[in-house]
Formats: C-alpha cells, structure tokens, sequence
C-alpha cells in the first residue's frame, strides 16, 4: 500500500472546529497557551468572542469548561494530551465525568511520534486515563478524514469525549466517503488466519503489514478501531471468533491501551491468542518520529512479526 | 425579582439560621459522620444568598436565568442540603436520609442526584473554575444571572485555586462573586500551623480581584457586601468573610476535632438544647 502523507491529525482537527463553529453558535474553544501547536488557533482567528485561551493552566482549564457545559455551552478543550489528561484528570474526574457534562476534550501530540521534544511531551498514557473515567468517549483517530468525521460527531454526542491527535503528518488511510461512527471499528481488511486491530498512526502500519504478510500465504484482517471506549465487542468477537489470532498495535503504554480493553473484550467472548504492538512500560526520548517509532518497536515491520508469533504459539490447551 | 422570597428581614434570616444549625447537627449525628465544623461557620453566608439574595425558583431547578451557588467546599454539604429542603427544592423528609445508601443527598455534592446543586464537589479547589465558566457563559449568552462560589481557607492551599484567581481577573469575569468562609481551620489543625496563607486578602488583591472583608456571620455585612459585589463590572469579586468554625454550638467552636466528626449522643443534645 502506497504511504500517501496526508493533513497532521491535529490539523484536521483544528479546520473541523471552525467547521463546527460556523455551525453551532454554542461551540467554545479553549486552549492553554499551546493553541499554535494544538490547532485551535483557527478557531480563535474565525471566532474570537468564543474561545478563550486560560494561560498554562491545565487543570482550571477542565474546570472552566464544565462550568460552561453546565451553562449550555460545547466546549473543545486543548492542549498537548500529556499535560491535558495529567494535569487535569482530577478535575477531568471530578468536573466532567462524574457529571456528565458535554466537554470534548482533545489532546494533541499523542504518542511517541512529537519527536523532537522527547519524552515529557510524549503521550502515552492518556488511553489508560481516559478510558478509566465512566462516561468517556475514548478516541484516536489515524489520519485526516477520519479526524474530522469524528470531531464533527463528538460535536454531536451528549456528553465527555477525549480525541488524541498527534504531531507529524499522518498517511492517508481513509477517503471523503468512508463511514466513521464512534464506537463502530473499521474493517478495513478482510483476513482469515489473524486480526490486527490497531489505532491512530499504528493503522497504516498495520495495512502494510497485512500486505507483506498476504505475500507469504498470511491472510490477515486489520481493523481501524478508532474508539477505544465504548470498544466495538461485536466486530471484534466476530473477527476473533474467525481468525482466532490477534495483534493489537497502538503508540501507547502496553498497560491500559488498546490492547488491554482488547483482551478484556474478547477473553470474555471470544478468548484467543494474542500478541501487542506497544511501548513497552518505558518512556522514550529525543529524536526523529521515524528513528523513535522503530526504536520503540511500532513499526510496520514489528506488526508482521507480532502477527508470526501468535500465529507460531501453540493453542491454548483446551 | 427573587422567586423565593420578595424581602426577608435580618430577624428572620436569624431564625433561618438556627433551623439550619439545627439540621447540620441533625443529620450529621443521624448519619455518624460528616462535617459539621465548616457547615456552621458559612451557615450566614449561604442561607443569607439563598432567602434573601439570590434569584432562583426552587419549583424550577433548571430555570437558565436562575443565579448559580456552587459549593466548592463541598463537605459542608448538611448546611446546602438544609437551605435548599429549606426553600423548597425538596422534602425536608429526606434530611435524615443523608449519608445513607441510596439517598440523593450524598456525602460530598453529587449534582445528578439532587435538584438544586449546580456542580459535583468534594475534590477541594475546583468550584473557582466552574464558576468561571458558568460566568463566561453568562456573557456570552448576554444574561444577567450571577454566580456565586463558596470556598474556603484550605482551598487557598491548592494551586488551581491561583489558577482560577489569575485567569478570572485577566478575563474581566464579572457577575462571580466568591464568599472565603474564612475559619481559620483546616482538617489537620489551624490554617496558621499547616499552610498559612496570610496575608490573605492581599493575595486576592494582588490576582486583581474586588476584595472586601467581612464578618461572615453577621447577616448585615453579608447582605451589603453582596449588594456591593453585584455592582462589580470587568472583574471578579471576592468576599473575605472571617468566621469561626462550629459556629453556635459553644464545644464545637474553634474546636476542630468537629471539623468531620459527628456529635455524640451526649454532644448532640447539648447542641439541640443551645440551638432550641
């Protein structure tokens, strides 16, 4: 499959809100002095009477935007995902989950791929904090289309949503016409010996893979599973139940990602092999997103060999 | 126009407050548990704003003109449960359910539970941000509805309390008034032994708040500092009000082993016969 870069999710992002708020008068946008890095910054341009940017100060960020849901508003809040979600999960916790309130809470420079600025911007936890907090839509869209169907849908939802949008340019997967719903994976791939489900930048990864692994006789499925919670159990039952052998690929900390709501979806249903594609309970640090991604093992070729290794191990005894 | 009450005089909002007294010993001895300390000591404050200060409907909740009370120290929660059964927003019959397993009327806030709260508390340090927001809404939507915050001494301890206090004032937040239940305690000892603040009401100056200071328990100073408050445009406003925790109940004032133990059998009917 031909890697054609498309937009920086973060960028689709920031033109979908513009979008949103040319349509919907009650859209806020807030950001923490990072609106040049996070994209909201168009927002502000288009409509500066609606969004407000609160300085560094994450956690009273959260809290100002529960107060505006609670007021009527539909607030988009953003920072970097790392200091959004840790920052402010307390009040993420306490002001916006537990209340249920209509905040979208969008994290940009996700994963390993911010590059340059290593490890303290990286963030590879917010999947296991967001996904911890009842009420949340969890998201993590890969490339530029399926970003702005699912901003455009979060608009829509009632209720607390986490986006993660990341830095670099992200290779188009999708197209104009492709059918996103939150919390309905896609089956991008039909496979028959094993499913890769992956999220965000692993899902084109996963797509070559699946191609380098069909030229061995390997039939594999990829799914892009851009909602981590609520996960898509049905898809992901069928799939395990037909192929019986998983990977679960994603730019997040192995514990409490993707592949963790995996197994706990399918060890219930449709127990199988499986094997994960993530970083592996360590942090990283400085370089180039592509030197990062295959030092840290998130690569396509790291998808092909996951796929061997499950596919080698020996069946569960029954 | 107040829905609840057109005029209340000073004596009547008195003898609120006793009943008031009353319930918060009520129910937390009914319940073993709760904070009856720094329930009494904003126990002017917010049955002042509620009878006689704030526009509100308590037959509906959800009116979007209505001005908002957001309890940020949200375990003085007996002193909110009474004033809002008080008004009307629900059966008094339910007070003695507090604490209990399936009540609506939770430990700390819960604002899907009960008609009548605005936000979710208990987390200390958060309600100075909700209420931001519920004032920036306010003037986006070009309303006239305030918005008030109860914190407290200890919450001046948390950093997002700064963050609050900075960003309000650079955005001109107005129509936010915000009472400092000032009562010279916190859980572990006096505010002087664990995290002084002081000078406290310089520290809200400086942020560029209205600052007044007052004392919290006399009703006449309440009343015309939140008149004051109202008048406030371009910036918020900030009500120092020194007070004594475990107000009207004479053991239970500047005592702060009551700031979240119950009364005793013996220590409840000794309150009951000081507040009769």
């Amino acid at each position: 499959m031909e890697k054609k870069l498309g937009k920086a999710t973060r960028d689709a992002y920031g033109l979908a809100i513009v979008e949103i708020g040319r349509k919907n008068p009650d859209v806020v946008v807030l950001d923490a002095d990072l609106s040049k890095s996070t994209k909201s910054a168009g927002f502000q341009a288009a409509f500066p009477d609606r969004f407000f940017n609160v300085g560094i100060q994450e956690a009273n960020m959260v809290g100002v935007a529960s107060g505006l849901a609670a007021a009527g508003k539909i607030p988009f809040i953003s920072s970097f995902a790392t200091f959004l979600i840790s920052k402010g999960y307390d009040q993420l916790r306490m002001a916006v989950a537990f209340p249920e309130l209509n905040v979208k809470v969008v994290g940009s420079h996700g994963g390993i791929s911010v590059g340059e600025d290593g490890a303290s911007q990286m963030s590879i936890e917010d999947l296991a904090l967001t996904t911890s907090l009842p009420n949340f839509v969890v998201m993590v869209p890969c490339d530029e289309f399926s970003t702005r169907a699912l901003v455009m849908q979060a608009a829509e939802h009632k209720g607390p949503v986490f986006i993660r949008t990341c830095r670099p340019k992200a290779p188009i997967v999708h197209n104009e016409k492709s059918d996103f719903k939150i919390g309905k994976g896609v089956l991008l791939r039909e496979g028959k010996d094993v499913t890769i489900v992956a999220a965000g930048l692993l899902v084109f990864e996963a797509l070559q893979a699946a191609e380098n692994l069909s030229k061995q006789g390997i039939q594999a499925g990829v799914i892009d599973m851009h909602t981590i919670k609520p996960l898509d159990r049905e898809l992901l039952v069928r799939e395990a139940k037909k192929t019986g052998h998983l990977v679960v690929a994603e730019e997040h900390q192995i514990w409490g990602g993707l592949g963790s709501a995996v197994a706990t979806a399918v060890s219930q249903e449709a127990p199988c092999r499986m094997e994960f594609v993530a970083i592996q309970d360590t942090f990283a640090e400085s370089g180039l997103p592509d030197e990062l991604l295959v030092k840290y093992g998130l690569t396509a070729p790291n998808v092909e060999a996951a796929a061997k290794r499950v596919l080698q191990a020996p069946a569960n005894a029954e | 126009m107040n829905k609840t009450m057109t005029k209340i005089s000073v004596e009547d909002l008195k003898k609120r407050c006793k009943q008031v007294r009353r319930d918060i010993i009520d129910m937390t001895y009914a319940a073993a548990s709760g904070h009856p300390g720094g329930s009494l000591s904003a126990t002017e404050i917010v049955t002042a704003l509620y009878f006689g200060l704030m526009n509100h409907d308590p037959k509906n909740p959800k009116w979007p003109d209505r001005d908002r009370l957001i309890l940020s120290k949200g375990h003085a929660s007996p002193l909110l449960y009474s004033v809002l059964a008080e008004t009307g927003y629900f059966d008094r019959k339910l007070l003695p359910t507090f604490r209990k397993l399936g009540s609506p009327l939770q430990g700390h806030p819960d604002v899907r539970r009960l008609p009548g709260l605005e936000a979710s508390t208990g987390s200390l340090g958060q309600g100075l941000s909700i209420g931001i927001g519920m004032a920036l809404a306010r003037r986006l939507d070009k309303k006239s509805f305030y918005t008030y915050v109860i914190t407290s001494d200890g919450e001046t301890n948390e950093g997002q309390t700064w963050e609050a206090a900075a960003m309000a004032a650079h955005h001109k937040v107005d129509h936010l008034i915000a009472f400092l239940d000032y009562n010279k305690y916190q859980l572990d000892d006096s505010t002087k032994v664990i995290c002084d603040m002081e000078p406290m009401t310089d520290k809200w100056i400086a942020f560029g708040w209205h600052v007044q200071e007052i004392d919290g328990h006399n009703l006449d100073e309440v009343i015309k500092a939140v008149n004051k408050a109202k008048a406030v445009k371009d910036q918020p406003a900030m009500i120092v009000a020194h007070t004594v925790k475990g107000k009207g109940v004479s053991f239970m004032e500047n005592n702060n082993h009551f700031h979240g133990v119950a009364p005793t059998k013996e220590e409840y009917e000794k309150a009951m016969k000081e507040l009769a």
